[in-house]
């Protein structure tokens, strides 16, 4: 770098070289001197002694070796958080470059494409907490709030409704079978029988609204009728008898069937729990209610249980980041010469061969960026498990950030283990580093 | 389908006749706009889900869905935020936050400008070296700090002026720190935007005779603006964000995130105060990147790593 003074022509001013020199390294470390002072303190220092801290005991006393590394994968708590980031490790770099490449490549030649992408990058700038919180709504258990769960439950409400009723017991030893695998009466029925199917314990409030008092239908010829009632009233009643007070039990499916048992016939019962199968032929059959009757209602997918917690946290992670790489694979694919892929299609590739042999190789450094880049973030993730995983699951769901905080500030205070948890994160990382760095001096 | 068939027919036309080769195309791409659409929807939810689970009254939380305000507009109610709004805990996180976030965005800004200009434009011995050594520290993890800091924060406790304005707890002790882990990412994006700014224009600046703090401030800082305000997004986003270091060294101090964090315990029972309370912290957030996007999406091209 030339010096301004000889430069300008006039003689060299009086100052020696090695003084002017030494003017200049005062002038840049004078420009340094704030970054160092910060660095210098808040991450070389600390990082120094957070090595040194992890070999001793948690109040930092006594010189423990490697214990505190061993505590990592010998406690259970612990451990728990080891694997859980080895599972995030293996899903989640993956899963966001795929998708982000997916949705880079789908919205390049679609005209809305800036809609598209500003919903999928939008929580982006959301903090991973406040998402937390957001994705702990969407996984609220009961399927009347949580949005997830009430999908699902519409879903299955179209593939396998709920029955109308939920539990019921036979009244009387008529019939047998347990509400799981439906109830059937005993005795076979023939045409002009009147069959009574009679229950109880069904569940309070389980009763549809529009029951009406249980009535004993008459006989039909050619035909078999009945009736489902709840065999109970105030006070009790006899079983197996139709009395007054006692309702019939509207829509349930009754079946008829074969002495083979298989369905010949099904009728819905009445306001007043009567049923009718006409036309039959003179021969013995069999009654029953099928299982379909009792079936559970949906009470929703427990996401936030133990098993699935991390799963559910993992997909709210990847809602976060998909737009990330998203947009830097898209400016990575938009950086790809026109005619290089013109020409692989006029040679006679399909788009699939384009895309696989052409497109992707094209894009591999951009693709590796979001990758690492990921591997470095869900080494450190923390937020969005503390929002999301309820009290009784951290454990569960913890990771290494969150097993290192949680064993130096939440309560332990085991500085000891606290600091080794965190240059386990650090040592993981590190190749990571030298990869950068490596990349830097390319570029530089 | 009636256009398609005759495309059909005859199939040399089909390569001439641009409409219903377009027609074709654009039934063929069909399916991308669905998905697109369908995708595009489900990133949408969540965070609508949030937004008017906050405007639900407060007795309807217990038995009732977010979705079920579109059937029923009536009973949305702006209750929650005028709670969240006159509520001093909240509402003095807010301020907190806010000045956390400005500070913890300006003064790292301006010191990694400074070394951002010396590794750029200075002649040093070891610059290069330096320079590595910075972006070696860009990724120890936080994590490595906490401990230590707790401990020195702590002990700032006891010394007079120091420890009331940076000691633990302090908004000071989580401006310096969130300071000190945005420089090296700060560093390394400025000096390499700097180093692109023409050599003859520092040079005949030098030759005037202007100082190296002037051309610093009249000439780096105005030409870097555009590398300042894809950083200051960021730093901005990340401070403000920021949840591990305010729950380190930010109990009392309480940021808004760590005030909503406190509210966790009981979900369910204080769901009319988190959904709005959430839901106010990350329109601020929102706002910025709206406002600002362009720069975000350059900040995050220039170099995606933190």
């Amino acid at each position: 770098m030339g010096s301004g003074a000889s430069i300008t022509g006039e003689p060299p001013r009086q100052p020696a070289p090695e003084a002017g020199a030494w003017r200049k390294h005062a002038l840049a470390a004078g420009f340094l001197a704030p970054a160092a002072v910060f660095l210098a303190i808040w991450i070389v220092y600390p990082t120094i002694r957070t090595i040194v801290r992890s070999f001793f005991d948690r109040d930092g006393d006594e010189f423990v070796w490697f214990d505190n590394y061993q505590r990592l994968f010998t406690d259970d708590v612990l451990l728990t958080a080891v694997k859980n980031n080895a599972i995030w490790v293996a899903v989640v770099p993956a899963m966001v470059t795929a998708i982000g490449l997916v949705f880079a490549v789908l919205t390049e030649r679609v005209g809305w494409a800036v809609a598209f992408k500003t919903a999928v990058f939008m929580p982006m700038a959301i903090s991973a907490f406040a998402a937390g919180i957001t994705w702990r709504i969407v996984y609220i258990q009961e399927p009347e709030r949580g949005a997830l769960n009430a999908a699902i439950r519409s879903v299955k409400g179209v593939v396998s409704p709920a029955g109308v009723l939920s539990d019921a017991a036979p009244s009387t030893d008529a019939l047998e079978g347990t509400p799981r695998g439906g109830l059937r009466l005993a005795e076979p029925v023939r045409p002009g029988d009147v069959a009574l199917l009679g229950l109880t314990r069904i569940p309070q409030g389980e009763v549809p609204g529009d029951a009406e008092e249980a009535r004993r239908p008459e006989a039909a010829s050619g035909g078999i009728t009945g009736v489902v009632w709840r065999d109970f009233r105030p006070g009790g009643g006899t079983p197996g008898e139709v009395e007054s007070q006692e309702l019939g039990l509207p829509g349930v499916t009754v079946e008829l069937r074969d002495p083979g048992g298989s369905t010949i016939a099904t009728a819905q019962t009445e306001a007043d729990g009567t049923f009718v199968f006409e036309e039959l032929d003179d021969a013995t059959y069999n009654v029953a209610i099928g299982a379909e009757t009792f079936a559970q209602p949906f009470n929703g997918v427990a996401w936030l249980g133990q098993k699935l917690v991390t799963p559910a946290i993992i997909a709210a992670y990847i809602w976060i980041w998909a737009g990330f790489s998203m947009v830097v694979i898209g400016a990575g694919l938009s950086a790809i010469p026109r005619d290089v892929l013109e020409a692989a299609r006029t040679d006679g590739g399909t788009e699939w061969q384009v895309f696989r042999r052409v497109t992707v190789p094209l894009l591999a450094p951009v693709l590796t960026v979001v990758f690492i880049t990921m591997l470095i973030n869900v080494l450190k993730v923390f937020d969005i498990v503390l929002a999301i995983a309820p009290g009784s699951v951290q454990a569960d769901a913890s990771v290494l950030a969150l097993a290192m905080w949680r064993s130096a500030f939440s309560g332990v205070n085991d500085f000891g283990v606290g600091s080794a948890i965190a240059v386990f994160i650090f040592v993981l990382v590190i190749p990571i580093l030298l990869l950068n760095i490596r990349r830097f001096r390319r570029e530089a | 389908m009636a256009t398609a068939q005759p495309a059909a027919l005859e199939r040399p036309v089909t390569r001439r006749d641009p409409l219903a080769a377009r027609i074709l195309r654009a039934v063929g791409k069909a399916p991308v706009h669905l998905v697109l659409v369908f995708v595009g929807i489900l990133w949408l939810v969540p965070t609508l889900g949030l937004l008017l689970t906050s405007l639900l009254a407060p007795e309807d939380f217990q038995d009732r869905g977010w979705w079920q305000l579109f059937s029923e507009p009536a009973r949305l109610t702006f209750e929650n935020y005028d709670a969240v709004l006159t509520n001093e805990t909240i509402t003095s996180s807010l301020w907190t936050t806010a000045v956390i976030a400005v500070g913890g965005t300006i003064i790292p800004i301006f010191v990694a400008a400074l070394a951002g200009y010396a590794f750029a434009w200075l002649d040093f011995p070891g610059r290069d070296w330096l320079f590595i050594l910075v972006i070696a520290l860009l990724v120890v993890p936080l994590q490595m700090a906490l401990i230590p800091m707790f401990e020195f924060y702590n002990s700032l406790g006891d010394i007079p002026l120091l420890g009331s304005l940076a000691g633990f707890d302090t908004v000071g002790s989580l401006i310096l720190f969130h300071t000190a882990f945005g420089l090296p990412f700060a560093i390394f994006l400025l000096r390499n935007f700097f180093i692109g700014i023409p050599k003859d224009i520092l040079e005949s600046a030098r030759i005037d005779g202007a100082s190296e703090m002037r051309i610093f401030l009249r000439l780096i800082l105005p030409l870097g603006l555009p590398a300042i305000a894809s950083l200051a997004i960021f730093q901005f986003l990340w401070t403000w964000n920021d949840l591990l270091v305010a729950l380190t060294f930010g109990r009392e101090t309480q940021p808004i995130t760590v005030a909503i964090f406190s509210q966790l315990r009981a979900f369910g029972a204080n769901i009319e105060l988190i959904a709005p309370a959430t839901f106010v912290s990350l329109a601020i957030p929102l706002v910025v990147f709206f406002a600002f996007q362009r720069y975000f999406v350059q900040g995050l091209l220039a170099g995606s790593v933190k």
